[in-house]
C-alpha cells in the first residue's frame, strides 16, 4: 500500500522538478499574454493578405495538439538543422500555442467594449494610441480575466507533455522514480496532489484578481 | 460680400447598405445658431451629426466648416480631407450622445479632464481646475469624485456635456440628450442647455425629440424626414404654421401622442 516513508524521501526532487513546471507555465503565459497582442493587431489589419494569413496561421497552430508540436519541434525540426534545448522547445511551443488562443480572448475582450466609447473618444479627438491605452485597455481586462485564467490554469495542466521530449519537471521526474525503484504509486500520487494543489491556488488567485480588478467602478450588482 | 454660412452640407448623400439615409442633402447653418433639428426616428438627423463629427463618411457631397472641407465633392462624388485636416475640423466640435458614453473607469472629474490633459497637452492642476469649475456649471460640484455607475442618467448626461466643453469646442452636438432619460430627469438636462444657449457664440446642433424645448430654445427648427430637409423655418413659424405636409402630419402625431 501506499508507503508514506517513500513517499517523503522523494518529496524533495518533486518540488525541485516543480520549479521547472511553474517556470514553464508562467514563463510561457507571460509571453502567451505578449503575444496576443501583435495576433490581434495582425488580425485585424485592414490588409486582407495580412489578417487572412494570420487567421489561418492561427487556426492551424490552435488545431493541431501541442504533443504533435513538441515532436515536430524537438524531434523533427533538427533534420533541417533547427536544434534546440527541451527547456527551450516547450516555452516556444506553449508560448505560442496559447498566444493564439490569447489573441481570441483579447478579441472577445475588444468586442466587450460599448461602440459608444469608441465614439467617445473620436468626438473627443483622443489619438489612437491613447484611445487603446487609457480608454479601451482598462475596460476589456474584467471581462478577459475568467478566459484568461482559465487558459493559464490549462497551461500548468498540459506542462506533463514536456516530459515527453526529456525536460525535468515533475511528471518527468516521477516516472523516472517509478521507473527505476518499480513503485509508481507514491511519485505519481503525489505529482497529481501537487498539480491539485496548485491549480486550486491558482484558481483562487484569479478569482480574487477578478474581484478587485475596477472594483471601484463597476457597478455593485 | 454675403458671409459664408460657418457649417455648409450640400448635396449630402449617405447609404448604410441598401437603405438610403440622407438624399442629397443641403444645409446652411451660421455661426452662433441654435439649430434643432426634428424628425421621426431614422430619418437621417443623428446621421447628419455624426457626419460633422467625423463618425461617419459620406457617399456624395460637400461637408465644409468654416474654410475647411471634410468632404469635398458633387451630386456622385466625394473626396475626403486628408487625417491632418479631419483632426482639425474634429477639435472645433463636441458632441453628447444619447447614451452618455461616460468612461465607466473613470470618475466625474477625470472624464471631464482626460482629453484636456492628453489632447490638449494642459498641466494636470488646469485641467482639474476646470474640470471642476465645468462640473460645478452644471451642479455637479458634489460628484466630482462619483464614478459614472452611481451616478443617475441626468447626472451622468451632465458630465458628458461638462466633458465636451473642457475641450473648448467652437461647435456643440447633442443627439438626442434627453432620450434615454426618465421623464423627471429630462428638465436638469434641458436647464444645463438653456445655460449653453444663453452663450451667443456657441454654435449648437441639437436632434431632439422635445418639441416644447426646441422652439424655447433654437432659433431655427428643421424638420427631416427620410434624408431630405423637408422644412426649415423660425421656431415660432414652424410650430404654428408649417407649411409643408409631411411637418404637418409629423405634429400632429407628436402632439396627439
Amino acid at each position: 500500500m501506499f508507503d508514506f516513508s517513500f513517499a517523503a524521501s522523494i518529496f524533495p526532487q518533486l518540488a525541485v522538478a516543480a520549479i521547472t513546471t511553474v517556470f514553464v507555465t508562467i514563463a510561457s503565459f507571460l509571453f502567451a499574454l505578449v503575444a496576443g497582442i501583435p495576433l490581434l493587431l495582425l488580425r485585424r489589419s485592414r490588409w486582407q493578405i495580412v489578417s487572412q494569413t494570420t487567421t489561418a496561421v492561427v487556426d492551424f497552430i490552435r488545431c493541431t495538439p501541442i504533443l504533435v508540436q513538441l515532436y515536430f519541434l524537438y524531434f523533427a525540426m533538427p533534420e533541417f538543422g533547427v536544434r534546440l534545448s527541451p527547456l527551450a522547445t516547450g516555452l516556444l511551443v506553449f508560448s505560442v500555442h496559447y498566444g493564439c488562443y490569447m489573441s481570441e480572448v483579447y478579441r472577445a475582450g475588444l468586442e466587450a467594449v460599448p461602440r459608444g466609447q469608441w465614439d467617445a473618444c473620436v468626438a473627443l479627438s483622443l489619438p489612437r494610441v491613447e484611445t487603446y491605452r487609457s480608454i479601451v485597455l482598462p475596460q476589456m481586462i474584467y471581462p478577459i480575466i475568467p478566459a484568461a485564467g482559465n487558459y493559464f490554469v490549462h497551461l500548468f495542466k498540459e506542462t506533463p507533455l514536456l516530459a515527453s521530449i526529456s525536460v525535468v519537471e515533475m511528471m518527468f521526474v516521477s516516472a523516472e522514480i517509478g521507473a527505476d525503484r518499480f513503485r509508481y504509486l507514491e511519485p505519481i500520487t503525489l505529482c497529481g496532489l501537487l498539480f491539485l494543489i496548485m491549480s486550486i491556488a491558482a484558481a483562487g488567485l484569479i478569482r480574487t484578481a477578478e474581484f478587485f480588478y475596477g472594483r471601484h467602478w463597476r457597478r455593485a450588482w | 460680400m454675403i458671409p459664408q454660412p460657418f457649417i455648409a452640407f450640400s448635396t449630402v448623400s449617405k447609404r448604410f447598405g441598401a437603405r438610403v439615409v440622407l438624399k442629397a442633402l443641403d444645409l446652411e447653418i451660421p455661426r452662433g445658431q441654435k439649430l434643432a433639428i426634428v424628425g421621426p426616428s431614422g430619418s437621417g438627423k443623428s446621421t447628419l451629426l455624426r457626419i460633422l463629427m467625423t463618425l461617419e463618411s459620406v457617399e456624395a457631397g460637400s461637408v465644409r466648416v468654416d474654410d475647411q472641407y471634410l468632404w469635398r465633392g458633387g451630386r456622385e462624388q466625394t473626396t475626403k480631407a486628408t487625417d491632418a485636416t479631419t483632426a482639425a475640423i474634429r477639435r472645433r466640435i463636441g458632441m453628447v450622445f444619447q447614451q452618455f458614453n461616460l468612461f465607466p473607469h473613470m470618475t466625474a472629474l477625470q472624464n471631464v479632464s482626460a482629453a484636456p490633459i492628453k489632447v490638449l497637452g494642459k498641466s494636470k492642476d488646469e485641467a482639474l481646475a476646470q474640470a471642476r469649475n465645468l462640473l460645478a456649471r452644471v451642479g455637479l460640484s458634489d460628484k466630482v469624485d462619483a464614478y459614472p455607475a452611481f451616478l443617475s442618467g441626468g447626472q451622468q448626461q451632465r458630465v458628458a456635456i461638462a466633458r465636451a466643453l473642457a475641450m473648448n469646442p467652437e461647435i456643440l452636438l447633442l443627439d438626442e440628450v434627453t432620450s434615454a432619460l426618465d421623464p423627471e430627469l429630462v428638465g436638469e438636462v434641458l436647464n444645463v442647455i438653456r445655460m449653453l444657449a444663453a452663450k451667443g457664440d456657441l454654435t449648437i446642433l441639437m436632434v431632439t425629440h422635445q418639441m416644447g424645448f426646441a422652439r424655447e430654445f433654437a432659433d431655427r427648427v428643421c424638420f427631416i424626414d427620410s434624408g431630405e430637409v423637408v422644412e426649415d423655418a423660425p421656431p415660432a413659424r414652424f410650430f404654428d404654421a408649417p407649411t409643408q405636409r409631411r411637418t404637418q402630419d409629423f405634429l400632429r402625431t407628436i402632439i396627439s401622442a
